[in-house]
């Protein structure tokens, strides 16, 4: 095999790496390098430090150590029947590259997965040793994240966990039949005992009150997962319980949703043609709804008709079409869990609407300001000079709303 | 009688404060108050001096107002030392000012103070530091940027927290900060010669910034939200932007376009032990066309394989609109490992290129996979497939037809007639029929491109000719 520059396989292993979505850098501890040893600090709030022409964020440098893989998971261009080129990083160079890019401020700082290669143990140890080094051996504080290797013994899991802030598994399909089917050798089953040693881990390191001696450090920023969208046949619906069920089951911070896309060398298993982005946006509102809006997963799949989310309207306004008896809402009087399902109003401004009432009657004109566009939140409020009369129940409001909705989407980029 | 403040610098928050004390005791409205910076105070030739603060009186601001001067402080608007001082003013009579954001003053010194926070936000995310030896032989790293608002000041504090063991230095046009020996140093503007030109690094993390793109999922507009093209002048890695986005949509559809390669050989040979080595039709079914491609080569289920060179099996993208099924490889093909390569194959080629016909979206196979021939001394000369052949051999056909899933099969000839439709049909009275297959697809059957090159009267061969290729454009038409 030709002898590979680092910057040839810095390509390769970041081409290889880049359709997980998750590049968050957030919900890490607070530490600093202000007591005049090691490098880097996290605060909790992860930083871009660049974007893409896909939009999405550069946080971490995202790379696998190898992409030279035993697996045949349809779906992934590192399957061991794909012919794209291989190469594979020392553990010196990951290390290096991190440091570097670091010091320069272009990262906050390494997300590290990989291919299979040998056996699952063997990888994870390879995984954890790159996020040891940069521990013990540099003092390095920013932000690790490392992939689990399902099938992983618990102790390399444990010793991963000691390092890195976040942990993930990928669950990849909705669908445990089409992951057996896409992915011969990765069960769904060994990922969700993989994602449940975390969870075990992660109470076990939970600050228990009672007990005298620090609990062990395991994952601060916790776990997340990713499932591809658009490859299997599952509906919105199907999604978004089985979202539900992996938050409960696991406590994930995150569950990311990728919209199939086609990859290089591609199966004829899969389908050729990317699922539509807005469709995985649609999927995070509805996400959103459900974790910060006080929504549940039935009212949303109430406003999609065939287990689809709307595509022309987002998930909140869609419900709020579909259950105009609970509008208009007094912006004066409504409780906060109330005004948080108007249309067109986040939970800043929900917030900053109820700090403003306190000092004053509030009106449209008021609610403008603290909103991104008030043609979406009009027909649902009551304000001090404002009454939607029939506005609410006219039948061509859907209509009135469309392009009003599709120029403010509510749901934040990223965490 | 306009009131005159001089103030020592556009930065100069501490002056602010001392003069709005001393007016707002002396009682001097708003309105009566120019406020300057450095040498603009000689444009008010008449202005009064600032009174003095008379030493017994006092008043207390609420802590969030000063806050919120000083973040104003650093906004680039000439009006904010005003604003501030309004806000101020405003403040005496009516304590809960702050609190009524929908205010047009509070708004807007809100706004500018968002935005003086988000400058500071943008100047963590996008400064770029660049590697340099410092005088005493150590490292030291310094950056230049252009930050929309003079917010240095508010953005150091995170750069100490992690780079707190390393020398390093942020310029900007208004001021410049540098952290030695555990202290932040403030120091006037530099210009952007003071900066290194360059550093090592950049090009690994423009590789980095290029590789980690997906040209199939092109979002511009939301990278110019968070990433507004004014700041890509001081961005090593946005320079590439513009061929990325030019490139984007050729290397997605290339994707979708491009056939499957070749299985890998590990992977190939791993495929042909599970063809020979497994009942064919009961557990394996080949779940890719490249499977096909390789397990064709190890098929046993007649004869045919003992004399051929090697199994031929279709070739185009993994999903087709359009395929067309012939009937057996011929001598160049058995050779090749192709289909429709020979005199055929050249005609075939012909024909679907004046048929508008792209032959790279096409899924081209035959009904039989290995040659069948009768040796005539140094030559081969083609024989016609049986029926038991056919038969055995439409497992293959079946499994490329499940997986290309076209919309259109046409069959070229009699024998691919029999496979495709599963019984006996005359191309002579059938042809150009579209009829219903049953897994959605549709069937329609014309004569084999090697019919026209026997043909030995030329008039006669061009009215086949353009028979065939009318043939061929009615199933494209019917595939689109």
């Amino acid at each position: 095999m030709p002898v590979l520059s680092l910057s040839r396989k810095l390509e390769i292993l970041a081409d290889a790496a880049k359709y997980d979505a998750s590049c968050a850098s957030s919900s890490a501890p607070k530490r600093t390098s202000r007591d005049g040893k090691g490098l880097g600090a996290t605060d909790g709030h992860g930083i871009c430090h660049a974007f893409t022409p896909d939009g999405r964020c550069v946080s971490l440098l995202k790379v696998l150590l190898t992409n030279f893989c035993v697996w045949d998971c349809a779906y992934c261009v590192n399957r061991v029947s794909s012919n794209v080129q291989r190469a594979r990083f020392s553990v010196q160079e990951i290390v290096g590259l991190t440091l570097d890019f670091y010091r320069r401020n272009y990262i906050e700082g390494l997300f590290l997965s990989s291919g299979v290669i040998r056996n699952a143990d063997y990888t994870m140890e390879q995984l954890v040793r790159v996020a040891r080094s940069l521990r013990q051996g540099h003092d390095f504080r920013g932000y690790i994240h490392l992939k689990l290797i399902p099938e992983a013994s618990p102790e390399l899991v444990r010793e991963a966990g000691l390092w890195a802030d976040r942990l993930s598994a990928n669950i990849e399909l909705p669908r445990a039949e089409a992951l057996g089917e896409l992915a011969p050798e990765k069960s769904a089953s060994a990922v969700k005992r993989a994602m449940g040693l975390v969870r075990r881990s992660l109470d076990e390191a939970a600050p228990d009150p009672k007990a005298r001696a620090a609990p062990r450090r395991f994952a601060p920023a916790g776990q997340s997962t990713q499932m591809i969208v658009g490859a299997d046949g599952a509906d919105d619906a199907e999604i978004l319980a089985r979202s539900e069920t992996l938050y409960g089951a696991y406590k994930l911070r995150r569950v990311y949703f990728s919209a199939f896309s086609p990859i290089p060398d591609s199966t004829s298993r899969l389908p050729l043609q990317a699922a539509p982005l807005l469709r995985e946006h649609r999927l995070y509102q509805a996400d959103w709804l459900m974790r910060f809006y006080g929504f549940d997963r039935r009212e949303i799949a109430s406003a999609a008709p065939g287990g689809m989310l709307d595509l022309e309207v987002d998930p909140k306004l869609a419900w709020a079409l579909a259950n105009r008896e609970r509008f208009p809402v007094d912006v004066n009087r409504a409780e906060r869990e109330a005004l948080l399902r108007v249309p067109g109003l986040g939970v800043k401004s929900v917030d900053r609407i109820l700090d403003l009432r306190r000092h004053k009657r509030v009106t449209l004109t008021d609610v403008a300001k603290l909103c991104r566009g008030i043609a979406a939140v009009r027909p649902f409020l009551v304000a001090a000079d404002w009454s939607p009369g029939a506005l609410t129940d006219s039948a061509g409001l859907r209509a009135r709303l469309i392009p009003a909705a599709r120029r403010a989407p509510m749901q934040p980029r990223l965490l | 009688m306009t009131t005159l403040v001089r103030l020592a610098s556009e930065l100069d928050f501490a002056g602010w404060r001392t003069a709005a004390r001393a007016l707002r005791l002396n009682g001097v409205a708003p309105d009566q108050v120019a406020w300057t910076v450095g040498r603009e105070a000689e444009l008010y030739a008449d202005a009064e001096p600032l009174p003095q603060a008379p030493e017994t009186a006092a008043f207390a601001a609420p802590r969030a107002f000063l806050a919120l001067a000083e973040a104003l402080s650093m906004h680039r608007a000439p009006e904010r030392f005003a604003l501030a001082y309004r806000l101020l003013w405003r403040l005496a009579g009516q304590p809960n000012l702050l609190s009524l954001i929908t205010d047009p003053e509070v708004e807007r010194a809100n706004r500018m103070a968002r935005e003086v926070e988000r400058a500071a936000y943008r100047m963590k995310q996008y400064v770029r530091f660049r590697k340099v030896a410092d005088e005493a032989g150590g490292e030291a790293y310094i950056a230049w940027i252009e930050p929309e608002h003079r917010a240095l000041a508010r953005a150091a504090p995170f750069f100490v927290d992690r780079f707190a063991n390393m020398a390093w230095a942020i310029l900007t046009p208004d001021q410049t900060v540098r952290w030695r020996d555990g202290a932040l140093e403030f120091g006037p503007g530099a210009p952007r010669e003071a900066a290194p030109k360059d550093d090592e690094l950049e090009a690994m993390w423009r590789t980095y910034f290029a590789s980690t793109f997906n040209p199939a999922r092109l979002k511009v507009k939301a990278m110019t939200t968070q990433m507004p093209k004014r700041l890509w002048r001081n961005l090593p890695e946005a320079e590439l932007i513009p061929s990325m986005i030019a490139q984007a949509a050729r290397r997605s559809d290339a994707m979708v376009a491009n056939p499957p390669s070749e299985p890998a050989r590990r992977t190939a040979r791993a495929i042909q032990r599970k063809v020979r080595d497994a009942p064919y039709d009961d557990g394996y079914r080949p779940n890719s066309t490249q499977e096909v491609w390789a397990a064709v080569d190890a098929c046993r289920r007649c004869e045919l394989w003992r004399n051929a060179t090697q199994g031929v099996a279709g070739e185009g993208p993994a999903r087709a609109a359009l395929m067309l099924v012939g009937e057996q490889p011929g001598d160049q093909e058995d050779l090749a490992g192709k289909p429709f390569v020979g005199p055929a194959g050249q005609l075939l080629n012909r024909a679907l290129e004046e048929a508008g016909v792209p032959r790279d979206l096409t899924y081209v196979t035959n009904a039989v996979k290995h040659f069948k021939f009768e040796p005539r001394g140094k030559r081969r000369i083609h024989a016609k497939p049986n029926a038991g052949e056919i038969r055995a051999c439409r497992w293959w056909l079946d499994s490329e037809r499940r997986l290309v899933k076209p919309k259109v099969i046409v069959a070229l000839g009699a024998t691919a007639g029999q496979a495709v439709f599963g019984h006996a049909v005359s191309v002579m009275k059938d042809r150009g029929a579209p009829e219903s297959l049953g897994d959605g697809a549709t069937g329609l059957l014309t004569v084999h491109p090697s019919y026209m090159l026997r043909i030995p009267d030329e008039a006669d061969k061009a009215r086949a000719y353009a028979l065939f290729v009318q043939d061929l454009k009615q199933a494209w038409s019917l595939a689109a």
